[in-house]
Parts: structure tokens; C-alpha cells; sequence
């Protein structure tokens, strides 16, 4: 079993540090950001999420195989978003969705 | 001798029925309700079986109705149904659980020396499961059938009038079940290894179902929620994918392949695993490189989830990405290559007994290699877009997928029979069938390369004149494969209540299975075994005198 | 470990607890990885789409309630931090105080479920269904219909995972107060506590792409 076990105040740690990073997503959605708008508000995401699996869901502790999986399934998530969307944006104008419906 | 993987065979631990897995109780409940793998293994053994009878009396209907270019027996609106039948029962009903969870199940706690898997109880649901999807399927089949293809593609299958939902729905609920089996597999291996089992002590069968079964938990989702998509369409208008409202079917087709290019490997690795098995044995030799054969295992596993664009090259896809997929593609081709040099090269030199599992080895070594060189050939995408929906598509993925899984099914059928009930069948006859198995599938399927080339679209049930020759031959084999599948059912059932007794290991095998007696028992092994050699070790250094004792 | 007390939740073919411990919670992980992938079919759909209709997805994140959508964020967010105590608690052997930080998660979950109700309503006033049912005149053209599209398939099924942990929730809740689950022995809520952090971990990737890229 895993000896350094994770405990209620890093829990009360995590739970701060999301509650800030919410609000600062939240805060940064109203400044003009342009282009580094969709980035930077996933990068916060991603924070977000990694913090929820490092200490709430104990993946710091873990060895071996779960972050191998957790990693596999990150790989996955990338392959299938990148190919997929790779395709819509480098197809002709032709092969578009239609731009407006009924 | 002492902590050899040959210790655990006790004296006096003879194939007694009272004491294997099958004697232990005999009441109906004892199997509807058991938590042993062996057990459930050969559920879903009986229930794959049924499934091929199904899948293929209809396929045998359509040889049929394509002896004669003119409509024969059925219009064209019942042959949709039954391609798309065929093509359902067979991939989700037979292919995907028949290897990993009828053989998959009885014989991975063997191999890796544990008493059973991981989670028993979800075992045993995932049979339930299992049967729930399939009669939700069957279900469907009796309202009106689908007539989409087993493809499903929007926006055809948002339209039908045919019950596609159930069909939709209970392949979904399949897929929980084989998601259930993946996830038991995956734990098993990392959690249940006997003392000595280190990951490079895995028999390669081991390694394949380890393989097969990342693919399934991770791709079987994404089949799951384009079915719930196209469902929730059907149903309630939800327009996903519909121009009309702004979707875009190309798009069902990425997810629903994310999955489904996959699955070919969730059906062909356990089959490589079964021939690594079966080829070990029947040479008496060790694997030409185990390393090789594990990368290529578990690099087919990942390049597999990289290649589903090929299937829509002609879709409407960019140009990127069908150039991008059409490379992808080829690195597949080297992983499978690297396996069947490593068999070949394991015959090469081997103390080769010749058996009923080894003709289907060579059936399995040519139909693959046909198979996967035509892959080749249709990865590159100008010659695919000449072959593209036509009866070259069908001859490949028969000759790949469907001979590949099948002669690796029969195989694995042939060399673990003995292990599971204990009893020897008879080699005349099961020469025999394997001939007419063999033999029809080629007669079968090779005709169909040519009409894909000479331009014959899939999916028809009329055709021109000048075609009808092979489409002959084509219908001629199909019924040499069906009497060779009915001939071995009938000597198997025969070899069930007559055979003669097999004894622990019929085949001299140095494989961990065979050290314990056959059929099993309940545990598997009576003291847990240690393991300090590789599995096809036919030569350790010191004990070579023992392995004849 | 006492060998007395893990006995009765020892299955007879693992050789101790821990080691059973250990996989009972990899295949929780494998299996969230699997759930991960349901999700990921929905997420690069979202990718294509807004791929294709980049103004009419800024446009329509824009028409969603951000006031709603931050508020579900806390809640979420608060009540995942509640399942992480209530594990703390049993651990160190406070039962009570356990069952207190659950019950505390659960109704969290279900004021998020709530919310996303009252969510759903407004939009069902304004004319936006999904699909075929859309008919927004504030909002016309293909790309905010299938925006609404995704919207309501990507929320409903990560809705309907709550809901299914918010049941998860009040048994695990039910049988620490029970005395159930010990120090000694946790497996469920340890990993009833993995699926409702999953299930938070996908909402604080929807909260920004239906809400806050605008």
C-alpha cells in the first residue's frame, strides 16, 4: 500500500488552490485575449483537473500502472481531438458543413 | 527437479471427474450462476458458437440468393437486411468475444499460474450482459431487422424505417460486456502473477489478450456513444450529425472508426496469440525472438488506434488527413510482419509434429499474409479509391479478419480441447473438416478479389452476367466451409461423451496450461506453482531428461 | 495488518488485502479511463465543430448562463472536496464526522443537479432544443443549433453521471454511519470517491467550453 498518504489538509490545500483558479478563468474570460483566449482558459482546465487527480483521486501516491493508464488515456484523448478536427480544418470550402441551416 | 512450473502435477491427481472444474458440481444452477473462469469461458464458448451458426447461415443465404445475376429468392430489401445481420452478429456476437472471452477466460488464471481473475462476480455478469445485448439484437432482427450495413452510417441510418434502434442499442450493451471482460483481463495480469511470473515469463497468449484488452476498454466507449448518437437521432431528432441542423456525418464516421479500426486488432491479436501458442508446441521450440513478438504485440495494439482514417478515404475527408492516415496505415503493416517472420522462423528448425492445430496455423499464416498484403496495397490511397465498396474490400477483410480470427478460433478449439474437457478427438476426421475449412475459405473469398477489381460494388444482390462464374465458385466454397463446420461440431460432441481420455498434456507441451492436470480443477492447480523458466523453455539445461519422465 | 479483521473481506484468491486493495482500485482507474474515452468521442466532436463554426460557437457560448455555470463549478468543485474529507475522516476512525462531510457532498450534488434543471428550463423558454426541436430567433443558423446539439448531449451524460454518483454517494454515506466501512477497510468509498472526482474533473472542461470561451 502507499505509505505517503495524502491528508485533510492537503485536501483543504487543493480545494483553495481550484477555488482560485476557477475564479481566475472566470475573471480572464472577460479580458480581450484574443487568439490566447481558448488556450489559456484549457491550460486552466487542465491545471485544474491534474490538481484533482494528483491529491483528491491520490495519483501522487500512486507507482506503476495507474499513471500509466492515466497517461495512455491522455495520449488517446490527443489522438483522437487532433485527427479528428485536423480533418475539418484543412478540408476544401466544398467539403464544409454548411455555414447556415433552416 | 523442484520449483519448476512441472511441480504442481500432485500423484494421484488424475483427470478424475469428481475432482476437475467439471465434476466438482453438476447442477444447472452450479453453471448458470458460477464464478469460475474455466466455467464461464465455456458459456461464452456455447454462446460464440451459436453466434457463428447464425452469422453464418445468413451469410450462406446470401451465397445463395448471388448463385444467379437475377434476383433469386429474395428482393433487395431483405438482402440489406441480411448483410447488415451477417455483418452485426458476426463482428460483435462472434469475432470480438469468441477468442478473448470463451479462451481468453479459461485459460489466462492457467497460464499466469492464478486461482481465477481478478473480479469473478463481473465475469459472470459480463455473460449476462453479454446476453442481454445479444437478445436486445435479436430483437430487433425479429421487429424488422436494420438494413444500414453493420456501419451504421448517418444519414441513412437516421432515416430508416427498419428497427435500427435496437440493433443500436443492443451492440452498445455488448460492448459493456466485452468492456467488463477488458477490464478483468488488464488487473488480472497485474495483480494475480504466481511467484516467478515476471512480464517476460508471459506466454504470449497472455500478452495478446493484455494487449486486446487495452483497445477494448479504451476504443469500445467511442463505438458506444456514436451508437447512442444515432440512436438518440432515430429516436428523437437529435441531429448530431445532420447537415440540415449543421452536423456533418463524416464526423460519425471518425468516432465510429476510432473504435471499429480497433476492433479488427480486438479480433486479430487474440488470434496471433492463439498461433504463437500453437506454434511453440507443435515445433517443440522456444519463440524465435519473445522480445520482437512482445513490441510487435503491443505496437499493434497502439498504431491501431492511428489508422481508422483509411476506412474513409473516399468520404469526403481532407486531403491531410487521408494522407496523414494512408502512412499510418503502412506502420501497421511492419508490427504484423515482424509476427509472421518470428513463426516461420520459430518452424524453421523445430521438431515440427504435424496436428489438426498446426494445418490451421498454415491456414492462418497464408490467409493472413493475403490478407494483409492486399491492406497494403489498399493503404495507398489512389489504388483504394479504385477498390473502395467493391468486393476487393470484402475478399480483404474476409481473408484478414474473418480467416484470421476463424483458423486461430478453430485452432485454439482444436489444441486446447483435450485441456478443457479432457478427452482426444479424432484426428481423421478433424483433418478432414480442417481441409474443407480451409480449403472453402479460399474457393470462398479469392474469386471475390478479382469481381472487386473487375468492378463488382458490395452490397448487391443482383449483378451483371459476365460476373456469375466466380460468383459460383464463390457460393460452391462457401458450402465446403459450412460442411467442414458441421462436421466438426459433429465430432467434437462425439469426442465429448466417447473420446479417450486425454492424460495432463496430449501434446508434450512445455506451455504452463498443460502442467496441470486436464480437464482442471477447480483451482486450477492444487499448490500454488512457481514459475523460474520462460513458456516455451523446451530445453532447460539441466533437466532435458525430465521432460520425457 | 490484523489478519482477523480483514478475513471476512479477503476473496480466497488474492493472497492478502493489500494486494486485492490494489486492484480493486486499478480497475476503478481502468475503468474511469474507459468513461474518460466516452467523453473524449463527445470532446473531439466539440473540437471539429468549433472547428468549423468558430463565430457561431463564440456567439452562442455567449447565450449560455454564466452566472449558473460558475455557480455549478463551486459546487461541484466544494462537494469533491467533501467526498476527499469524508475518506480522511474514516480513515482516521471518526465515522460520524465521515458520514457528516458525505451527506454534506451529496446534497451538493444534488443542488448542481438543480441548477442544471433550472438551466435547462430557461433555454427550453427561449426555444432551444436540441437538433430538430431548435428554434431560437435570437440565435439562428446551423452553427448555434449544433453548438445547442452538443451542449445539451455533453451536459445530459455528464448529468446523468452525477446523478448516478449522487445514488453512489448516499450508500457509501449509509454504510460509513453503519460503521460499515472502517479504517481497516474502505475499498468502496475509495473508489465511490474516484468516480465523483472523475465525474468533476469532465465538468471543469465543459465549464469552460460551453460557458467561458465566449
Amino acid at each position: 500500500m502507499h505509505a505517503p498518504r495524502i491528508g485533510a489538509r492537503t485536501y483543504l490545500r487543493t480545494w483553495i488552490a481550484l477555488l482560485v483558479l476557477a475564479a481566475a478563468t472566470l475573471g480572464l474570460s472577460f479580458l480581450p485575449l484574443g487568439a490566447f483566449h481558448a488556450p489559456v482558459a484549457l491550460l486552466i482546465a487542465a491545471t485544474k483537473a491534474a490538481l484533482i487527480a494528483l491529491f483528491f483521486m491520490h495519483l501522487a501516491d500512486e507507482r506503476g500502472s495507474i499513471p500509466i493508464a492515466v497517461g495512455i488515456w491522455v495520449l488517446l484523448l490527443a489522438v483522437l481531438v487532433t485527427l479528428t478536427a485536423a480533418d475539418v480544418l484543412t478540408r476544401g470550402e466544398m467539403l464544409r458543413p454548411p455555414a447556415s441551416g433552416p | 527437479m523442484s520449483t519448476t512450473a512441472t511441480a504442481p502435477r500432485p500423484a494421484g491427481a488424475r483427470p478424475g471427474q469428481e475432482r476437475s472444474y467439471l465434476g466438482v458440481e453438476t447442477t444447472i444452477r452450479s453453471w448458470l450462476a458460477t464464478t469460475d473462469h474455466k466455467r464461464i469461458g465455456l458459456l461464452f464458448l456455447i454462446a460464440t458458437a451459436a453466434a457463428l451458426a447464425l452469422g453464418g447461415s445468413l451469410a450462406l443465404a446470401m451465397r445463395l440468393e448471388l448463385l444467379t445475376p437475377e434476383p433469386l429468392f429474395m428482393d433487395d430489401l431483405a438482402y440489406n437486411r441480411l448483410f447488415t445481420l451477417h455483418g452485426v452478429i458476426m463482428v460483435w456476437l462472434f469475432m470480438i468475444p469468441v477468442i478473448p472471452a470463451s479462451f481468453g477466460n479459461f485459460l489466462l488464471p492457467l497460464m499466469i499460474g492464478a486461482r481465477d481473475v481478478a473480479f469473478p462476480r463481473l465475469n459472470l455478469a459480463s455473460v449476462y450482459v453479454y446476453l442481454a445485448g445479444a437478445a436486445v439484437v435479436l430483437g430487433g432482427i425479429l421487429a424488422s431487422g436494420a438494413d444500414t450495413g453493420w456501419t451504421f452510417y448517418p444519414p441513412y441510418s437516421t432515416t430508416t424505417p427498419t428497427a435500427v434502434v435496437p440493433v443500436l442499442l443492443g451492440v452498445f450493451i455488448l460492448g459493456v460486456s466485452s468492456t467488463m471482460t477488458g477490464i478483468n483481463f488488464i488487473v488480472t495480469t497485474h495483480t494475480l502473477r504466481t511467484r516467478g511470473m515476471h512480464w517476460s515469463r508471459l506466454p504470449l497468449f497472455v500478452w495478446t489478450l493484455y494487449g486486446t484488452s487495452i483497445i477494448i476498454v479504451l476504443a469500445t466507449p467511442v463505438l458506444g456513444i456514436s451508437l447512442l448518437l444515432v440512436a438518440a437521432d432515430h429516436a428523437f431528432g437529435l441531429g448530431m450529425f445532420d447537415p440540415a441542423r449543421g452536423g456533418d456525418p463524416i464526423l460519425f464516421q471518425h468516432i465510429f472508426w476510432f473504435y471499429s479500426h480497433p476492433a479488427v486488432y480486438i479480433m486479430i491479436l487474440p488470434a496471433m496469440g492463439v498461433i504463437t501458442e500453437v506454434v511453440t508446441t507443435f515445433a517443440r521450440k522456444n519463440l524465435f525472438s519473445y522480445g520482437a513478438m512482445v513490441v510487435a504485440t503491443l505496437g499493434i495494439a497502439f498504431i491501431g488506434f492511428l489508422t481508422w482514417g483509411h476506412h474513409m478515404f473516399t468520404a469526403g475527408m481532407s486531403t491531410f488527413d487521408v494522407a496523414a492516415f494512408g502512412a499510418l496505415s503502412m506502420f501497421v503493416a511492419i508490427f504484423s510482419a515482424i509476427k509472421v517472420f518470428n513463426w516461420v522462423a520459430t518452424l524453421y528448425g523445430g521438431a515440427i509434429a504435424v496436428s489438426v492445430p498446426l494445418l490451421y496455423l498454415f491456414g492462418f499464416l497464408f490467409l493472413f499474409s493475403v490478407g494483409g498484403m492486399t491492406g497494403v496495397a489498399q493503404a495507398s490511397t489512389s489504388l483504394d479509391v479504385h477498390w473502395h465498396d467493391t468486393y476487393f474490400i470484402v475478399a480483404h477483410f474476409h481473408f484478414i479478419m474473418v480467416g484470421g480470427t476463424m483458423m486461430a478460433y478453430l485452432a485454439a478449439l482444436h489444441y486446447w480441447f483435450p485441456k478443457m474437457f479432457g478427452r482426444l478427438y479424432s484426428e481423421r476426421w478433424a483433418t478432414a473438416a480442417a481441409a474443407l475449412v480451409i480449403g472453402g475459405f479460399i474457393l470462398t473469398f479469392s474469386p471475390q478479389f478479382w469481381l472487386g477489381n473487375a468492378g463488382m460494388p458490395r452490397r448487391y444482390h443482383t449483378y451483371p452476367a459476365e460476373y456469375q462464374t466466380l460468383h459460383v465458385i464463390s457460393t460452391v466454397g462457401s458450402w465446403a466451409i459450412t460442411g467442414g463446420l458441421v462436421l466438426t461440431l459433429v465430432y467434437l460432441i462425439v469426442a465429448l461423451r466417447r473420446g479417450r481420455p486425454a492424460g495432463p498434456n496430449p501434446w508434450g507441451s512445455a506451455a504452463f496450461e498443460w502442467q496441470t492436470p486436464s480437464p482442471p480443477p477447480r483451482e486450477n492447480y492444487i499448490t500454488p506453482p512457481v514459475i523460474d523458466r520462460g513458456p516455451y523453455d523446451y530445453h532447460p539445461p539441466q533437466q532435458e531428461h525430465e521432460d520425457h519422465g | 495488518m490484523d489478519s482477523a479483521a480483514t478475513a471476512p473481506h479477503l476473496a480466497s484468491h488474492f493472497e492478502d488485502l493489500a494486494k486485492q486493495t490494489h486492484a480493486a482500485r486499478l480497475g476503478m482507474w481502468v475503468f474511469i479511463g474507459s468513461e474518460a474515452l466516452l467523453f473524449s468521442a463527445l470532446f473531439a466532436l466539440y473540437a471539429a465543430y468549433r472547428a468549423a463554426y468558430p463565430a457561431a460557437f463564440r456567439a452562442a457560448a455567449g447565450h449560455t448562463d454564466l452566472t449558473l455555470g460558475s455557480l455549478m463549478t463551486g459546487v461541484l468543485l466544494t462537494s469533491s472536496y467533501l467526498v476527499a474529507m469524508g475518506l480522511a475522516r474514516v480513515r482516521a476512525s471518526r465515522p460520524r464526522g465521515a458520514a457528516g462531510f458525505l451527506a454534506g457532498a451529496v446534497l451538493l450534488g444534488i443542488a448542481f443537479l438543480a441548477l442544471k434543471g433550472m438551466e435547462y428550463a430557461e433555454h427550453f423558454r427561449a426555444g432551444i432544443y436540441p437538433g430538430v426541436g431548435y428554434r431560437s430567433a435570437t440565435l439562428p443558423g446551423a452553427g448555434a443549433n449544433i453548438f445547442f446539439t452538443l451542449y445539451y448531449a455533453m451536459t445530459g451524460l455528464h448529468a446523468l453521471h452525477v446523478l448516478g454518483g449522487v445514488v453512489l454517494l448516499i450508500w457509501l454515506a449509509w454504510r460509513v454511519r453503519a460503521g460499515r466501512l472502517t479504517a481497516v477497510y474502505h475499498t468502496p468509498l475509495e473508489l465511490g470517491g474516484l468516480y465523483w472526482h472523475f465525474v468533476d474533473v469532465i465538468w471543469v472542461f465543459l465549464w469552460p467550453l460551453f460557458y467561458l470561451l465566449r
